[in-house]
């Protein structure tokens, strides 16, 4: 079963949650925790184990072979994104505009474009107990966040089972690269603050589940700062609310230091295993 | 005329509750740009009027006409998207995996693709309840572009800044280091990085620190929350110190950015305490150091 824990805003407590549930499934059972934001991965700051597994990550993109090339003009003319470009004499490739189409390496009538590999990042795999935790980061320099996010969850497909509880940790915000966090997912768990930002975020974010056709429902964290729109917001548009999350200062101390929060705090025990049984049920549900 | 960029890597370290008071402070001086188009939150402080108003198309999706369509394949087979499944013997395009690329049409032997082009959101130009010019957008749901958006509305803001002879534009950025903060940095003179003493906040300065070095663009840098956990804030002067970047200030974790934000205002307008002092310092040192 998978489930991405998105955001509109960020910093609302997305990387707080997903590492403190997935440490208090796996007291019980299998769990894999996957960091899809690649721009910016924070799991790995709480959750140490042991690396079994590293990989560099490659798109792929067009190399000009000047001896084949006879400048027709045919690849600049194809991409749509302005990633080839044809001067006097040679013929120019912008890697980092490139979205790996092939067409301009396919559509050349004297094969003078062959795609090669270019490493945009790297992914790490780690196993502690029942837990185990896999990370992607992109490259500095590297725009694109979307094919590293696309060849990470392939990564997850094939080295783990549909059954296990797969938790995805998803990159803030409402484009492209928070629709390929969180399409194939069976429950979207969006992580909102009871804040006017995080109000505003979260009705983006909800739309953009809803767009999506996802089962989805929210965690107000940091609850008791701001006001209750964002609880009203939710029952009127009787969105499930799983849990909400005390706002504690002592919280935001043990997550300053990489800390996890769970096993030191009664009730956020108390809300988890009612997130839990939220996750459970709908397992089962699907199951039957 | 400068250009002043604010950004943070990671989201939640109070970015746009600062700008907004720079932006507040600034008053009539400068041309207010939010470029955190995925999740702009900056017209909630700022009360921008949308006096105008435009779409913005950018990028491109297939779409096959079921009419022409011989259901040959080919255009399945040359997408790297999987963006053409087969659905009760037809072929379509799913329309969130196609990239636009434009490869499909041109594979077509019955000219059943067109290429469509896409409108991802809007722009506005806005006077905001200071007064100054502040142009902001909204990305569609689930859009591509989003630098390109970015790009559009910092172009815009430079024109007006040009044309009403103002000395700053003040970006509020977007989190990450990809494609919209890239876009958000091209052209900026100087770069606020707003961070906590968190080891979150302090692996994202360290990631988007070294995503403006290679723009060459001189950088100060705001801690958040400073006495959240003094450990990881001396870590974080000590790496300010180790690659040039000005320390601007250090706020307190203060409930104050909340409640000031409940009331939609900014936090220099909302309390007259000792963290307003410490922004308008702190907004008087980033115009000197720009």
């Amino acid at each position: 079963m998978k489930i991405a824990i998105a955001s509109g805003k960020g910093g609302t407590g997305k990387t707080t949650l997903a590492t403190n549930l997935s440490a208090y499934l796996s007291e019980e059972e299998k769990v894999v925790l996957i960091d899809l934001d690649v721009e910016e991965p924070n799991s790995g700051l709480f959750i140490k184990g042991d690396l079994v597994h590293k990989e560099d990550k490659y798109k792929m993109i067009p190399l000009w072979e000047q001896d084949k090339c006879t400048l027709c003009e045919l690849c600049q003319e194809v991409c749509n994104f302005h990633a080839v470009i044809q001067l006097t004499d040679q013929i120019m490739v912008f890697p980092e505009l490139c979205h790996s189409c092939y067409a301009c390496s396919e559509l050349c009538p004297t094969s003078a474009l062959p795609m090669v590999q270019q490493k945009m990042g790297e992914l790490k795999h780690f196993h502690l107990g029942n837990l185990s935790f896999v990370e992607s980061r992109l490259d500095i320099g590297q725009e694109q966040a979307v094919p590293l996010i696309a060849q990470t969850k392939k990564y997850i497909n094939t080295h783990f089972s549909g059954e296990m509880i797969q938790l995805y940790d998803a990159p803030p915000g409402t484009s492209c690269p928070v629709i390929e966090a969180t399409k194939d997912a069976d429950l979207v768990i969006l992580v909102t603050e009871p804040t006017p930002f995080g109000l505003h975020d979260l009705t983006l974010a909800v739309n953009t589940m809803k767009e999506l056709k996802k089962e989805f429902g929210v965690i107000v964290n940091r609850h008791g700062i701001g006001n209750d729109d964002v609880l009203e917001y939710c029952l009127k548009e009787h969105i499930p609310v799983l849990s909400k999350i005390p706002n504690d200062r002592r919280i935001a101390e043990l997550y300053s230091r990489g800390e996890l929060v769970y096993q030191k705090f009664p009730e956020i025990n108390k809300q988890l295993l009612k997130i839990k049984n939220y996750i459970l049920e709908m397992k089962n549900g699907k199951a039957q | 005329m400068k250009e002043i960029v604010v950004i943070s890597g990671k989201g939640g370290t109070g970015k746009t509750s600062i700008t907004a008071s720079f932006a507040y402070l600034g008053g009539k001086d400068i041309v207010v740009a939010d470029c955190d188009v995925d999740a702009a939150d900056m017209h909630l402080l700022l009360e921008p009027d949308f006096a105008k108003s435009e779409d913005f198309y950018s990028g491109f999706i297939a779409k096959i006409d079921q009419d022409k369509c011989t259901q040959c394949g080919k255009c399945a087979d040359v997408c790297r998207f999987d963006a053409i499944p087969v659905v009760d013997g037809q072929h379509w395009v799913e329309s969130l995996n196609c990239e636009g690329c434009g490869y499909c049409p041109r594979v077509c032997p019955a000219d059943a693709i067109i290429m469509e082009e896409q409108n991802v959101g809007q722009w506005y130009v806005s006077t905001t309840k200071t007064g100054s010019p502040m142009v902001h957008a909204r990305l569609g749901i689930g859009a591509e572009n989003s630098g390109k958006l970015v790009a559009r509305v910092k172009k815009e803001a430079k024109n007006i800044a040009q044309q009403n002879h103002k000395n700053f534009i003040l970006v509020d950025g977007s989190p990450g280091v990809g494609c919209p903060v890239v876009s958000s940095l091209s052209g900026a003179n100087f770069v606020v990085l707003v961070t906590e003493p968190t080891v979150s906040g302090l692996h994202d300065l360290k990631r988007v620190h070294e995503l403006v070095k290679k723009f060459n663009i001189r950088a100060g840098c705001i801690i958040n929350k400073s006495d959240l956990n003094h450990r990881v804030c001396e870590e974080i002067e000590d790496f300010l110190k180790k690659e040039n970047i000005v320390l601007i200030s250090r706020l307190p974790y203060d409930e104050t950015f909340t409640k000031a934000m409940t009331e939609g205002q900014t936090i220099v307008e909302y309390k007259k305490n000792g963290i307003t002092a410490t922004l308008k310092k702190s907004w008087k040192k980033v115009k000197q150091t720009a």
